[in-house]
């Protein structure tokens, strides 16, 4: 089987996680999205280390992994503080910013 | 022809929940759905031969990432009485921007010359990973490191209690 199979795949997958982050209203939803393509970006890398074979897309994948974590546990954090702050997680009732 | 019977299965199962976690209403559910799409990502790592990063992902992502997320919505949701509706108003919108995109990745991957057979992988894949990371990779290695110390650090100063 080639390479084409998995890219598409990751393709399908990205864009579902696209469509979610632009849909959702919930900040949780938005991150689940956001999960969701960055998990399309490492279906990716690793079919492309595979099939190039050269292990430095693994190694790519590693780091990937890690930042993604740690960006969810930030991001968990900040919607917690969001939540204590303003009562509610909605991202259309977030306009503290706004003039 | 067993590869391609499991690589379908795996794609339904992944673009099914992948759907599901961004269009069901309940976000307890949708959470349950990543779960299982996150898993099915590490099957797809298992047919390309990355076992490592399939152990990886189901302890990191399938174990960790779910358990807090879970907790995030228990802390922040009402999971009794009324819901609010999950979604906003512009699902058309998001719905043909993500169909352009993938028609565009759709045209550019099928335009492109890419390879039919996979090489041989020389050696132990697990062993390569390891060597690369302690040698050629080591300093974005510590970098990393250092930023998820830096980040677990930010989340715990944000979600400490108020005093």
């Amino acid at each position: 089987m080639g390479l084409q199979p998995y890219l598409l795949l990751s393709a399908a997958v990205f864009c579902i996680g696209l469509f979610g982050v632009t849909t959702r209203r919930n900040t949780i939803g938005i991150l689940l999205g956001i999960e969701l393509m960055m998990n399309a970006v490492n279906i990716n890398l690793v079919a492309f280390a595979r099939y190039t074979a050269v292990a430095s897309g693994m190694v790519f994948t590693v780091f990937t992994i890690c930042i993604t974590v740690t960006e969810a546990a930030l991001g968990l954090a900040i919607v917690i503080l969001l939540f204590r702050v303003r009562r509610t997680v909605m991202a259309d009732h977030l306009d503290l910013l706004k003039g | 022809m067993t590869e391609q019977i499991a690589f379908a299965a795996l794609s339904i199962t992944l673009v099914g929940s992948a759907l599901a976690v961004v269009l069901s209403k309940n976000l307890f559910h949708a959470v349950l759905w990543l779960a299982l799409a996150l898993t099915g990502t590490a099957g797809v790592f298992l047919m390309l031969d990355a076992e490592f990063l399939a152990a990886v992902q189901l302890l990191l992502y399938a174990g960790g990432i779910i358990t807090i997320v879970v907790f995030a919505i228990v802390v922040t949701e009402r999971l009794i009485g009324e819901r609010l509706t999950q979604t906003n108003m512009r699902l058309g919108g998001g719905a043909l921007v993500s169909a352009v995109l993938f028609g565009f990745i759709l045209v550019v991957v099928g335009r492109q010359p890419l390879p039919a057979t996979r090489p041989e992988m020389p050696g132990d894949l697990t062993r390569a990973i390891g060597q690369a990371v302690l040698t050629r990779y080591v300093l974005p290695f510590e970098l990393l490191a250092v930023l998820m110390l830096t980040g677990l650090l930010g989340a715990i100063y944000f979600a400490r209690p108020e005093d």
